[in-house]
This record gives C-alpha cells, sequence and structure tokens, in this order.
C-alpha cells in the first residue's frame, strides 16, 4: 500500500458522488477542448500572419472594391518589394453549399508572395504562370474533392456571372501546393486574374484588396501611410493594414468567438469549482475521525495535507483528461464539415497542456481549503469523546 | 538490558485544564504517575474523571497545562506536534472502543498504516503486518475490510495495528467497551499475552471490574487524583 492508493481509496469512497464529480469535471473540460481549439482555429490567420505583409483595402470596408490600376501605382511605392492583386469569388463547386474558397490573382506575383507559407512545385509554377484558364489548386483541397492534376471543373460564383450568360467557369487544374508552415491552409483555389476578369460580367477591372510584402517590417508603417495617402480624397480611399490586423477583423465578422468562448467556459469552471470544492470539503468533513487517527498513528500535517490535495488533483485529472479525449472526438468529427470555415481546426497541442495545468489548478484551489482543515485538524477534536 | 522496575511513565505534578467558553474545568491539578516497564495498569473511575484526557496526555495527541510527562526516558511535554507525531510513531500504539478502522482499508491494510511512516520496504512491511495478524489470530482474514467483521475480529484488527511498529507502549481506551463478554475476554487475552510474553507496558481505561482482573494492578482515578487497588492475579 502507498499513499496513492489511499488516495484512490478515499475518492471512491462514494462511487456514485465520485462519478458524478468525474462526469461533470469531464463535460466542462470538454467543453474547454472544443471552443478553445474552435477560437484558436478561427484566429489561426492572424498566427500565420507574416509581419512584413500589408494588405491594402477600401477604407469603406471589405466588400467594397479598389480598381486593379492601384496595382501599378502601390508596385511604385519605394518599400515594397512584392504584391498582387486579390478578388474574392464566392466559388462553389456545381451546388452552392460545395463552398470553394477561390481567389484570382496574377499567379507569379502571387506565388513569390506565399512563398513563405507554401511549396510550389517548379511544374505548377510555369503552369500557373502560362495556362490562362489554369487553377492552382491547394492539397487539402484536391484531396477533399478527389481532384488530380488535368481535371476540368466547373466553379461557380455567388457573386458574378459569365458575360456569355454561363454561370460556371471552366478551370483546369494545372498543379497543387502543399504548406511549408502547418498553419498554412491548403484548402483554398487560386486562378488567374486576367481570365476571371475579363469574362465576368460585372465588376470589371476592379479587385477586393492588395496583398504586398514590404523590404522590411521596419517600413510598414511608412509604406502604408505613404499608399493611403496617394489615394486620399480619390473616389476609392484605401486603409493599409499589417495582415494581421485583416485577419482579425476578417474573424470578428464571424462573430466575436472568444468572448463566447471566454463567458462559457467561464461559466462553466465556476460552477465545476463550487460543486467539486463544496463536495469535496464535505467529504473531508465525513472522514474527520479516520484523519485524526492517521494524525494519532504519527502521520504529520503535511503529509495529510498532500494527501488530500492529491485526492482533488487525482479527481480532477481523473475527471478532465478523458474530457480532452472527448473533446479531441468531438473535433475530428466535426472538422470534415468545418473545413471551409475553420480549415486549421484541431485540438492544439498547446491548448491540451494548458487544459491538463486548468486541471491540477482546479484540483488544487478545490482541494484547499478541506486540506488546509485536515491538516491543522486537533487530533482530540477529531477522535471526539470515547 | 532494562529490567521491569525501570520507569516507563513518569508523571510530576501535572496540570490540565479545559476552557469553554468562560469557564475553565480543572481535570488534574498537581497529578503524579509512576509506571514501571512492562507493567499492565487497568485505569478505572467514574465518567468524566479524566481517565481519556490521561491517556491522551501519555501518548502525546493532548498538551498539558503544566508539569512533566517522561515516557521512556523522553520529556514528551516538552516536543513540537511535528516531534510528537514522529515519537507517536513508533513509541506508543493505540487501542479505542469503537475500533477506529480505516472503512475503506482491509485489515492488512489498516495493520500496515504505521508502517507507511518507516523506511521499511514492501516486503518487509507484509511480513510484519501478517506477523502482527497472526498475534491476535486473524491470519485468515487479510483481506477482509471492517464492514465484513465482527466487532471483535476488528478490535483485534486494531490491536495489530498498535503494535505493528513494536512500540513499547500500549495506550487502550474501554478496549472492551463495546463488546460482549466472551469476545471482550478474547481480547483481554491478547492484551495480557502482549504484556507477559511480549513485554509492552499496557494502560488501560475500563469500567470493567471483570476486564481489569487482567490488569497487573488497577489505579482508581476520582476528582484528579488515583487511588491504588491490588489486584489478586
Ligand atoms: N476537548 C474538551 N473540551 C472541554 N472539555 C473537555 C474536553 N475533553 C474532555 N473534557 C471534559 O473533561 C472531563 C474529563 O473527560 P474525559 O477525560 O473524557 O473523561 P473520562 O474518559 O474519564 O470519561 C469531562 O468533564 C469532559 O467534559
Ligand atoms: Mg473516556
Amino acid at each position: 500500500m502507498n499513499d496513492l492508493l489511499m488516495i484512490r481509496k478515499n475518492l471512491f469512497r462514494r462511487r456514485l458522488r465520485a462519478i458524478l464529480m468525474i462526469v461533470s469535471i469531464l463535460i466542462a473540460f470538454a467543453i474547454y477542448g472544443v471552443l478553445a481549439s474552435f477560437e484558436r482555429a478561427f484566429n489561426a490567420g492572424q498566427e500565420r500572419a507574416t509581419p512584413d505583409r500589408l494588405v491594402v483595402l477600401n477604407k469603406i470596408n471589405l466588400s467594397q472594391p479598389l480598381p486593379i490600376s492601384y496595382y501599378s501605382r502601390v508596385g511604385a511605392v519605394d518599400g515594397v518589394a512584392q504584391l498582387s492583386p486579390i478578388s474574392w469569388l464566392g466559388g462553389y463547386y456545381r451546388e452552392p453549399k460545395n463552398f470553394i474558397s477561390a481567389f484570382a490573382v496574377y499567379p507569379e506575383d502571387w506565388m513569390k508572395l506565399r512563398d513563405s507559407d507554401f511549396v510550389f512545385s517548379q511544374d505548377a509554377r510555369t503552369a500557373f504562370a502560362r495556362e490562362r484558364t489554369g487553377a492552382l489548386v491547394g492539397a487539402r483541397m484536391m484531396e477533399k474533392w478527389g481532384w488530380k492534376v488535368g481535371d476540368r471543373i466547373p466553379i461557380s460564383s455567388s457573386i458574378y456571372a459569365q458575360k456569355s450568360g454561363a454561370r460556371a467557369w471552366d478551370f483546369t487544374i494545372v498543379g497543387s501546393f502543399t504548406p511549408r508552415i502547418p498553419q498554412a491552409d491548403t484548402n483554398i483555389m487560386l486562378v488567374g486574374y486576367d481570365y476571371f476578369n475579363e469574362t465576368r460580367s460585372f465588376g470589371k477591372d476592379l479587385i477586393n484588396w492588395l496583398m504586398l510584402r514590404t523590404t522590411s517590417a521596419a517600413v510598414n508603417e511608412r509604406v502604408g501611410n505613404t499608399i493611403d495617402g496617394m489615394f486620399a480624397n480619390s473616389p476609392y480611399e484605401t486603409t493599409t493594414d499589417s495582415e494581421k490586423a485583416f485577419q482579425k477583423s476578417f474573424a470578428a465578422q464571424l462573430g466575436n468567438v472568444a468572448l463566447i468562448v471566454e463567458l462559457v467556459v467561464g461559466a462553466a469552471f465556476v460552477t465545476i469549482l463550487m460543486i467539486v470544492g463544496n463536495t469535496m470539503v464535505m467529504s473531508v468533513r465525513e472522514r474527520t475521525r479516520e484523519i485524526g487517527v492517521l494524525k494519532t498513528l504519527g502521520f504529520p500535517g503535511g503529509r495529510i495535507l498532500r494527501m488530500v490535495l492529491g485526492e482533488s488533483i487525482l479527481l480532477a485529472l481523473i475527471g478532465g483528461l478523458p474530457g480532452l479525449g472527448v473533446a479531441m472526438l468531438l473535433i475530428t468529427q466535426v472538422r470534415g464539415s468545418l473545413m471551409n470555415f475553420v480549415p486549421t481546426l484541431t485540438l492544439y497541442p498547446d491548448i491540451a497542456v494548458g487544459a491538463i495545468g486548468l486541471m491540477i489548478l482546479l484540483g488544487f484551489i478545490t482541494g484547499l481549503l478541506p486540506a488546509l482543515g485536515a491538516m491543522r485538524l486537533r487530533i482530540v477534536t477529531a477522535l471526539g469523546r470515547n | 538490558m532494562s529490567s521491569a522496575s525501570d520507569p516507563m511513565i513518569g508523571i510530576v505534578d501535572l496540570r490540565k485544564t479545559f476552557t469553554k467558553g468562560k469557564e475553565t474545568i480543572t481535570i488534574f491539578d498537581g497529578l503524579n504517575l509512576a509506571i514501571p516497564k512492562a507493567d499492565f495498569v487497568a485505569v478505572m473511575g467514574p465518567s468524566g474523571s479524566g481517565k481519556t484526557t490521561l491517556l491522551n496526555l501519555l501518548g502525546g495527541i493532548d498538551c498539558c497545562d503544566a508539569g512533566t510527562i517522561e515516557i521512556a526516558g523522553i520529556r514528551i511535554d516538552r516536543l513540537s506536534e511535528g516531534q510528537l507525531a514522529h515519537w507517536r510513531a513508533s513509541h506508543v500504539g493505540f487501542v479505542f472502543q469503537f475500533y477506529n478502522l480505516m472503512q475503506m482499508l482491509t485489515a492488512a491494510q489498516n495493520v500496515e498504516l504505521p508502517l507507511l511512516l518507516t523506511r521499511l520496504g514492501g516486503k518487509a512491511r507484509r511480513e510484519r503486518v501478517e506477523a502482527a495478524l497472526a498475534v491476535v489470530g486473524l491470519s485468515d482474514r487479510l483481506k477482509h475490510y471492517p464492514k465484513e467483521m465482527s466487532g471483535g475480529q476488528q478490535q483485534r484488527v486494531a490491536i495489530a495495528r498498535a503494535i505493528v511498529s513494536d512500540p513499547e507502549l500500549l495506550l487502550c481506551d474501554e478496549p472492551t467497551g463495546d463488546l460482549d463478554r466472551r469476545t471482550a475476554d478474547e481480547i483481554l487475552s491478547i492484551l495480557q499475552l502482549l504484556n507477559r510474553d511480549f513485554g509492552k507496558t499496557i494502560v488501560m481505561v475500563t469500567h470493567d471490574p471483570a476486564a481489569a482482573q487482567y490488569a497487573r494492578r488497577a489505579l482508581h482515578l476520582d476528582k484528579g487524583h488515583f487511588i491504588e487497588k491490588e489486584l489478586a492475579a
């Protein structure tokens, strides 16, 4: 026998009570794991943002366009190393529910811009730059739809139609790319801006935003100010922001997930804290006499303190670890269907590690008062009249 | 070698009071007591005369207001709470009226408890536990839980727990108070055996004159003082 065995036996002294506490802790940590991962995935765009990349947007808001002529004017600004126009297709494959994250770009410019995120094969590079109707499709999107290089795929837009009246564009997949860094999302498709621009029914020569790389993050502010100053008082005023800020405002449109996560998780944890804390106090009070006996036998107060704390921490871990397991399971279940909205959804290792820290903290807090009480308990009081 | 006349317990000028609110009750004032090694003393006296309080003081689980308590040469009235815990673990065994076993531990695990405070390894502990349970005649109950045992059996487990770390002093507070005559006799015979064959010094509080017969002598505690009566062996 050892202390751990005694701790375990004490914990399961009342089986039903222990199981109820374990289940409530399990649920709390399952919620925590899922929500924290969702929040992280929503904000992953900000984390994969590169510090020397800037985004030039219409000052009014994200949905307002900019003229393509800004491409060359911005490109001429001192400190701009690389840039590409980007247009959002609002694409889908065959049916509107098959949402496709597709952008029209200047192929060569865009690939240079995203070289730090993605690996482009030489073949893909040349083919995408050459083929007017070509599409470059990320590895995950290829896998998702079972596409291969050479396939002709019809992509419709929920925003635009073709001049000819056709709803769909037939693009030929000319190459694919894989992520260079783990956060880079390859569930996207790129098509050539020129072809798209010339064939669409309206919005000619407009783009949604410009993405650019500066020569160094140090000149970001000056470059941003120069660009915005250049277009001030024009019909298309701009606001130039870091990629990170851009992704953030993008995420904000999806709702303030962070706040929801904090509220739900906070409420769950306060409840758990009170239930488990109260139950621990009761459970230790019930064995006042046994604690008195242990002390009589010579168990020092500190060891009894550790045993009670050990019990509440063990309880939190027995509930919390499977809770994380459940979270992981739930995430794998929904990942496929939510791929478009939260492409990088997964139970991140640091969230799991943080959750384990939280379990230990929860156990510590709920066990502290009864543990101190047990440590300080006077034997004569504990044994009572005998 | 120690001879039977070496002192095991020496109490000099002991004072013990309890304060309940504004009221102070004096239990002992100027109590003296000497018990030699390997003695078996029955402490009798009316309810509320301070018998349990005396055992608590002897076992170092309660403190006196004044005077000295010396057990086997150690002034326990001078020890701190932590030192007392350490001292208790190897020098005294307690047996209570209501057994005070851990309900969620088996007989063997209950007996093993005091050994968790020693450096003994698992195998050595198991051997000692089995030996202690053999002394009280419970070798066949190692894996039984308290609720699966009779009162007499539980008390025997408690005695095994009290002797497993081989203390020289056993303090028993009405160990047969909850048992029928026959079972009480079994328990008392075990205590007698521990005194005679193992040389344990035993102080046993009891109400029962028949139980006191098992001791070498009886002390009557009344109004804070002792009156000694020799018993026929
Ligand atoms: N912790 C305590 N607080 C206050 N009074 C106590 C306490 N313990 C014992 N007493 C009082 O001391 C007296 C002696 O108690 P006790 O030693 O238990 O007597 P006995 O064991 O002889 O019946 C009783 O009057 C009891 O009420
Ligand atoms: Mg008493």
